[in-house]
């Protein structure tokens, strides 16, 4: 059985659940616990949980991430929210030096199993400080896992695995597949990391979608459907690691390969899945792979603009195209 | 307070003495090529660690910064290891892969060296709320420098603890340097004041009297464990050594400076009062026993094999290299 749920609403039962199942998993963030946060993902965590496991904090990024690797390493599993992705940048030093180095430096003797995760902007106007997540910064950190869900029965199953992880995670959501429902299984429901969803099954061209590009990427197949091209559609959900296995399969069947991400074109997430599905699928593609993705620009404010420089459904139809032109 | 004993006064003494003779080896080393990159002497400066240490149990944890040795002995570190890690050799505490800036010793509190300076103020303040939570009544002590203090992170730190009443101590080595740059020159008002500005107690002691800095951290470590939160203590110091092995930086300290500061070295303070406790003879023996026990732990450190290879691998999510290694 499934129901129709929110991402908001599937991210609070993942971390309802987690934190029923296990008295190690604590909350910190801002806003997170009087009010339930920005976006309500810990809505009603406080009243069940107490104030010790679910922190309201002070608008200090960095302090926090530091917070999370310190408990993490004694024996906690925190998970921590950024009000807006965007103001990781604060923490960057905790995450690149601490979180992801700590068990490497200290020759395995820690275990750092923390979740940093928060909502990206990307497409309601909010400018260039709250709407750019950039998880290819991660992905370029050793140690560190990256996950992007695009669905809400994704962000359940996945944030459930990160909490359950030994090592550092990113969560990386994006505001505006909050409020989309989707189906979402009752009862535990898991989704192991590393594993991406085939979204639609196709046979003439794969588009690999990251975050909010899935939905692009969903998109363009309807309509590249209409005028006979058969797109597969994937959805890695984890960026590192990446389930090549799938996507290489993929590729097998249909001999090209399009990405779609929003995030900046230059060493993003798009050229990072473009250069391993060369290293692992080259002798099946007919054609060059393809990305489509944000500019490499800062995100402007009018909405003009803001698509102006974020990859679109039309951009995806048209490079498909060309494939078969 | 009450009097120390005989042997608690060895203790402090002999702690101060291993740590100075830890790091005059490492010198030596360091010179040889046998340790790699850069390390940073502790000497002159050995009266904190011993009298902060001294008086945490073994279950209380600290973490460390890029001068982390003299901590690291203080919180009863085994040398022999720490050599080992510092030669880059299997047997270290870090299998090698850490050295001397990220000297880490769980099982003894060690909760790591930082190369980062100011690294670890957060990382302490995470660490002694969760073991609060847990029910425990772990004290951390974090050890930084008069550099660290003007880094964001010692502020959303100190904040933070204080909110949620960490059991932890901020302990600062005010060395007077940040490496070569006068911390007067670039520090507004006093370190130990700035405690006040976050609502716990802030004190100032002369980091050089192992006696007092041990006299000044008991009411704090007290304090902690009862769970009244943080608190601050600056104590002032000075490094006798350069910044660092590797440092080719001009350092323009003054020669009377450093003659005032040799006058005032913490072991040469406190060794006339153990003489007069135990003896001429007994402490000449603790001299010599610090020596061999030194050279003990260099000859286990050069017995000691590389570490296999695929270790670099181990020890990280790192999906990518476990495929290429394949």
């Amino acid at each position: 059985m499934t129901r129709s749920i929110t991402m908001i609403e599937a991210l609070n039962e993942a971390l309802n659940e987690e934190m029923e199942r296990d008295e190690h998993v604590l909350m910190i963030g801002e806003d997170i616990a009087d009010s339930g946060g920005l976006f309500q993902v810990s809505e009603g965590l406080l009243d069940k949980f107490g104030q010790a496991r679910v922190i309201d904090s002070p608008i200090s990024e960095a302090a926090i991430a530091g917070f999370g690797v310190g408990a993490a390493i004694v024996g906690s599993r925190p998970v921590i929210e950024f009000q807006i992705f965007d103001f990781v940048t604060l923490a960057m030093d905790q995450i690149v030096n601490h979180a992801a180095k700590w068990r490497y430096m200290s020759g395995g003797q820690v275990k750092i199993p923390l979740v940093l995760r928060g909502p990206t902007l990307t497409g309601v106007g909010t400018a260039a400080q709250h709407s750019q997540a950039q998880p290819a910064w991660f992905v370029n950190t050793p140690g560190l896992i990256v996950v992007a869900p695009s669905t809400p029965a994704d962000a359940k199953g996945l944030l459930k695995a990160a909490i359950r992880e030994d090592n550092p995670v990113i969560f990386v959501e994006k505001r505006t597949l909050y409020e989309v429902k989707g189906d979402v299984p009752d009862g535990e429901h898991i989704v192991e990391l590393g594993k991406a969803r085939i979204c639609r099954e196709g046979t003439d061209v794969t588009l690999v979608g990251v975050l909010g590009g899935v939905q692009i990427a969903e998109r363009a197949a309807a309509r590249l459907e209409r005028d006979g091209i058969s797109a597969e559609v994937i959805d890695p959900r984890t960026l590192k690691p990446l389930d090549v296995d799938t996507i290489a399969a993929s590729l097998e069947r249909t001999n090209r390969l399009v990405v779609v991400s929003e995030d900046p074109r230059a060493n993003g997430v798009a050229s990072e899945i473009v250069s391993q599905m060369i290293d692992a699928a080259f002798w099946s593609l007919d054609a060059p792979p393809v990305r489509v993705t944000g500019a490499d620009t800062p995100i402007p404010y009018a909405a003009s603009l803001e698509r102006a420089v974020l990859p679109s459904v039309d951009e995806t139809v048209l490079k498909v195209k060309e494939l078969f032109a | 307070m009450a009097e120390l004993s005989d042997e608690q006064l060895v203790d402090l003494y002999r702690q101060m003495c291993r740590m100075r003779a830890f790091d005059e080896r490492i010198a030596v080393l360091y010179r040889q090529g046998k340790v790699r990159g850069t390390a940073h002497a502790y000497t002159g400066m050995e009266a904190i660690a011993a009298g902060v240490c001294g008086e945490l149990r073994p279950d209380d944890m600290i973490a460390s910064t890029h001068r982390g040795h003299g901590h690291c002995i203080g919180k009863g570190l085994d040398p022999k290891r720490m050599m080992a890690e510092l030669l880059g050799r299997a047997d270290g505490y870090c299998g090698g892969k850490g050295g001397s800036l990220h000297l880490t010793a769980v099982e003894h509190g060690m909760l790591g060296a930082d190369g980062v300076v100011g690294g670890s103020f957060a990382l302490a303040v995470g660490a002694a709320y969760a073991k609060r939570q847990a029910g425990e009544d772990t004290v951390v002590v974090v050890f930084f420098g008069d550099g660290a203090a003007n880094e964001g992170l010692f502020h959303e730190s100190a904040n933070l603890a204080a909110i949620t009443a960490a059991p932890v101590i901020f302990v600062c080595e005010n060395n007077a340097w940040a490496l070569s740059t006068r911390t007067t020159a670039v520090t507004a008002g006093e370190i130990a004041d700035r405690a006040a500005g976050y609502g716990f107690p802030g004190v100032s002691v002369d980091g050089n009297d192992v006696l007092a800095v041990r006299e000044a951290v008991l009411p704090l470590i007290e304090r902690a464990r009862a769970g009244e939160g943080p608190s601050l203590l600056e104590a002032h110091t000075y490094r006798m050594m350069l910044h660092s092995l590797y440092s080719s930086t001009g350092e323009t300290r003054p020669a009377d400076e450093l003659e005032h500061w040799a006058a005032r070295d913490p072991i040469v303070r406190l060794r006339p009062d153990v003489v007069e406790r135990v003896g001429e003879a007994r402490v000449d023996a603790i001299d010599e026993e610090v020596v061999a026990e030194t050279e003990a732990a260099v000859e286990f450190a050069l017995a000691s094999p590389v570490p296999d290879d695929a270790t670099a691998f181990a020890d990280v999510y790192s999906p990518t290299t476990i495929t290429q290694l394949a």
